[in-house]
């Protein structure tokens, strides 16, 4: 297993600039600073083989300067030396401060305020570099599996010039992958602090079975409308479109969400659907990068009706509202669907006639003002009779509202939820995720 | 040129010691964002992204270790990661590879301008900005109106054991404005966009503020527009359509990783198959596709990718017929399919994989009159706005800000929501008409790879008309 003293490393460096650069502050001036840095290990696969690796040491510091009121922000790389990294974080603040002097006024900013401050570490068992490949390719052998390996460190911290101090670190890893018999494919993914070799067996088991599966003779379904069964995961890529705009404050108030008519209730969503942004989920750290701190639990949809937008401290000031510790983007970071009432072992009895889709794929608004949205499935999808399999389908398009599928159309939601954690890498390894049920729904609208 | 800040002969011979091949990537990028919403300053921010890529064969399998600390102890560091690593891994190595895929090069690179981007001054990029969006305020109907840009400048130098040597330098810039109208529960957004290799001469104040008041304007047409009909009908795409129908339904499933199975967990795979090339009828004889990484000013002109690979233009699709994938010279010796030289990574702390760089169709020879003129009935689109596709990138749904339709040879009334869709090959093979009259864009988030990677992408392309296609438009 791997032991690292990455975090501890990191914590003292950000200690160190950040005393260093907020005794340099100037009458009149105060300061945001934030880190993100990562030690990881990349491990890409085809086949069961490994098709590239790569080892990441990364640490970034961004810095926004609020002076006269003027807003401006800059980040760098930082190379983990004292001295280089403290002369780049004051060349940051000089230009900073040149920016300021020659920008217009920033009416919508808003003042720094000392919001707390918070430490949370969760200290992991990974595998060490060298184990990995054979800890995941070894139960997989005879399997044509292609994905992804992640694991290490992943840090985020923020100060402020008024005192604020908050810290989150945590080792984790995850393995998104999925395994084909040929153009056949089956999708899984498997993620945790600690490398267990019997929880990837059974997890790694599990997705073969859905692979054997699609086994069964291939069914060729027509354009139409279809009662449907999202599992967790294709619910969760559904709901996840609320991310695009449709719960952000700014948004709304900008002309540019689809929840539009759900925010001026003119319209309601299915009273079986409920949705919250939960940090109690451990996911991602409540702080955002102005280290404003979030409830613990924030209820977004409630029985179908909105009950909160998320609203930044930036869009609080523009339009007159209250600020909810949103992130500056105003989208969800972790949101949790609650569960309905369909067990697991109900859901093909249930769901009787038609589709049965495991993920879907490439989802976006075709119709922002009607929340329309199009999307592919993808992986294990199957035609189901009579609450029985009857065999894989062709990638079928869709195009639904979501005030039609998280609305009338919404007939259950299942009693058990899947957490599915962040596999972003893009730029650095993501934080966050998202826990939701399965969902039938009638009449899914499928176009070709 | 500058000079490149680190001691690179001195790694690559701490490497050599246990490495077949070794090679070092330094690359920096300041990426600059300015952005104001309503006449209010929005975005100030910037960004250094600086470090090295150390990359390792061993065994017959590259492996790669990224580190910002650019030391000699730093980089003799990091190349004692990538070494202990892929000394674990290569006996799990999907292909056994040699230095033949990392040929020796030298030479530049640099972005035409006129003017460098560090020299632009903020004052001016400001006054364009905010020029931009007063001249957006047509009405009170016109809620937000954004003016943004993105300058971005990068260095990417690459030195290796078998010496090569190659320098490159980019100036950036990506613009857009947009206006979004709305009244009740309706609004529509139009925008407008600049993307390429320039330098500061492209802030221009009459520019942004002609095409600010231009772009206004259609927001505010559409408002009052009906939604756009459905049925099968004609369909001329316009270039900044154009580019997206490219990007998604040529670019993507020619890249020869995606054939090869590399992306299949995240992106997809290609309906492609390796015996199509030279084969399959993409597209109607009309159709000319080119990767081109030499076309003056267009987002992904280089000289080399990132394995040293010197960049030509290419021919992918030769009068409808598949003649060429987007692969690097692994993907080309996994495979045994001619490539292209497009093996690039996004920044500093990822390796390279496949990309598209500049994928152009090829001009014709009709004026757009001339493809208007040939539409008894149907409907012109401009400008992206949705877009999906599925993972073999067959079966799309495009969405387009504005449609016009035309009757009869002449353009009509304007509709709002107009989107399509088809499936790529058919889609394809109905292409009836090419403009003779490119016009060039690009996106600076095309994504791809496991870990995740954005890079940037330019397409050309003249507007195209193209028969029979399904169209319809939005419900509300």
């Amino acid at each position: 297993m791997m032991a690292s003293d990455f975090i501890t490393r990191v914590h003292a460096h950000f200690d160190t600039l950040c005393a260093d650069l907020l005794s340099r502050l100037g009458a009149g001036e105060e300061t945001t600073l934030n880190i993100t840095a990562e030690e990881t290990l990349f491990v890409r696969f085809n086949g069961n083989r490994v098709r590239q690796n790569t080892d990441v040491e990364q640490l970034t510091l961004s810095l926004r300067l609020q002076s006269n009121g003027r807003t401006v922000e800059k980040g760098a790389t930082l190379t983990g030396a004292a001295d280089a990294d403290r002369a780049a974080a004051m060349l940051l603040l000089e230009a900073c401060r040149y920016e300021a002097s020659v920008l217009p006024l920033d009416p919508n900013q808003v003042a720094m305020q000392n919001k707390g401050s918070s430490n949370e570490e969760f200290r992991g068992a990974l595998l060490a570099a060298q184990e990995v490949v054979p800890a995941v390719v070894a139960p997989a052998e005879g399997c044509d599996l292609a994905g992804l390996y992640a694991g290490g460190a992943i840090i985020r911290g923020n100060r402020n010039s008024l005192g604020q101090s908050h810290w989150f670190a945590t080792e984790t890893f995850f393995l998104d992958y999925s395994i084909y018999n040929g153009a056949k494919a089956a999708k899984g993914s498997y993620a945790g602090s600690r490398w267990n070799a019997a929880d990837w067996a059974a997890n790694l088991a599990h997705t073969r079975s859905m692979l054997a599966l699609l086994d069964k003779p291939p069914q060729n379904i027509h354009p139409g409308r279809y009662r449907t069964y999202l599992a967790p995961r294709a619910f969760s890529e559904l709901v996840g479109m609320l991310g695009w705009n449709a719960l952000s404050a700014s948004a709304w108030k900008q002309g540019r969400s689809p929840f539009k008519k759900l925010a001026e209730k003119e319209a309601r969503l299915s009273p079986l659907l409920s949705i919250d942004e939960n940090f109690a989920l451990g996911l991602t750290p409540r702080f955002n990068a102005l280290g404003e701190v979030s409830a613990r639990t924030l209820p977004l949809i409630r029985a179908g009706e909105l009950q909160n937008l998320l609203v930044s401290s930036r869009s609080a000031k523009e339009y007159g509202l209250a600020a909810n510790g949103a992130s500056e983007g105003e989208s969800p970071r972790v949101m949790d669907v609650a569960t309905g009432t369909l067990q697991n072992q109900d859901v093909l009895k249930t769901l009787g006639t038609g589709l049965y889709l495991s993920n879907l794929h490439y989802l976006n608004w075709s119709d922002p003002v009607s929340a329309r949205v199009t999307g592919m499935t993808r992986y294990a999808c199957f035609w189901a009779e009579a609450g029985e399999i009857v065999g894989p389908i062709q990638d079928l398009r869709w195009d639904e509202s979501l005030y039609d599928a998280l609305g009338t159309k919404l007939v259950a939601l299942t009693a058990q939820a899947e957490i599915d954690p962040a596999t972003g890498t893009y730029y650095q390894r993501s934080l966050g995720g998202s826990r939701t049920p399965g969902a039938l729904i009638e009449d899914f609208t499928f176009t070709l | 040129m500058p000079q490149t800040p680190i001691a690179h002969e001195l790694a690559i011979q701490h490497a050599m010691s246990i490495a077949q091949w070794a090679g070092v990537r330094y690359s920096r990028e300041t990426t600059t964002q300015r952005g104001v919403r309503n006449d209010r300053p929005e975005t100030n921010q910037s960004a250094l992204e600086e470090g090295v890529m150390c990359e390792v064969l061993v065994d017959g399998h590259f492996g790669y270790a990224a580190t910002a600390d650019l030391s000699d102890a730093g980089l003799q560091r990091a190349f004692d990661r990538a070494l202990a690593t892929t000394r674990a891994t290569s006996p799990f190595k999907l292909h056994a590879f040699s230095a033949d895929q990392r040929p020796g090069a030298s030479g530049s690179y640099r972005s035409p301008r006129q003017h460098d981007l560090d020299h632009t001054s903020l004052a001016a990029i400001t006054d364009c900005l905010l020029a931009a969006s007063r001249a957006m305020q047509l009405s009170d109907l016109v809620v937000n109106r954004s003016a943004s840009a993105m300058l971005v400048q990068t260095q990417i130098d690459f030195f290796s054991s078998n010496g090569s040597r190659t320098q490159q330098r980019f100036d950036m810039v990506d613009i857009t404005l947009a206006a979004t109208a709305a009244q009740g529960l309706q609004s529509q957004t139009r925008s407008w966009s600049r993307t390429g290799q320039f330098g500061g001469e492209i802030f221009e104040r009459a520019e942004f503020e002609q095409q600010a008041e231009r772009t206004a304007q259609e927001a505010l047409e559409l408002l009052a527009s009906d939604n756009c009909p459905s049925g099968v009908m004609d369909l001329v795409l316009m270039p900044d359509q154009m580019m997206l129908q490219i990007h998604e339904s040529i670019g993507h499933p020619l890249e020869l990783d995606r054939i090869l199975g590399d992306e299949r967990n995240y992106a997809g795979w290609s309906f492609v198959q390796p015996a199509d090339f030279g084969r399959l009828q993409y597209g109607s004889p009309l159709m000319n596709v080119s990767f081109d990484p030499s076309k003056d000013h267009e987002f992904a002109s280089y000289r080399f990718d990132d394995g040293g690979n010197p960049a030509t233009k290419e021919l992918l699709i030769d009068k409808g017929v598949l003649v060429r994938g987007l692969g690097s010279l692994e993907s080309q010796a996994r495979s045994g399919l001619p490539g292209v030289a497009n093996f690039r990574a996004s920044s500093w702390n990822r390796a390279p994989i496949d990309r598209m760089a500049n994928i152009n169709l090829e001009p014709g020879d009709s004026s757009l009159d001339d493809l208007i003129g040939q539409v008894e009935h149907g409907v012109l689109m401009t400008t992206n706005r949705s877009w999906s596709i599925d993972d073999y990138r067959n079966k799309f749904q495009f969405g387009c800000e504005r449609g016009q339709l035309i009757h009869n040879g002449k353009l009509g009334e304007v509709v709002r929501n107009p989107n399509y869709r088809g499936v790529t090959v058919d889609f394809w093979n109905h292409l009836a008409g090419v403009g003779r009259d490119q016009a060039t864009y690009g996106t600076a988030f095309c994504g791809k790879g496991e870990p995740n990677q954005v890079i940037r992408v330019g397409h050309s392309s003249p507007p195209c008309l193209f028969r029979g296609v399904e169209v319809f438009g939005g419900q509300s």
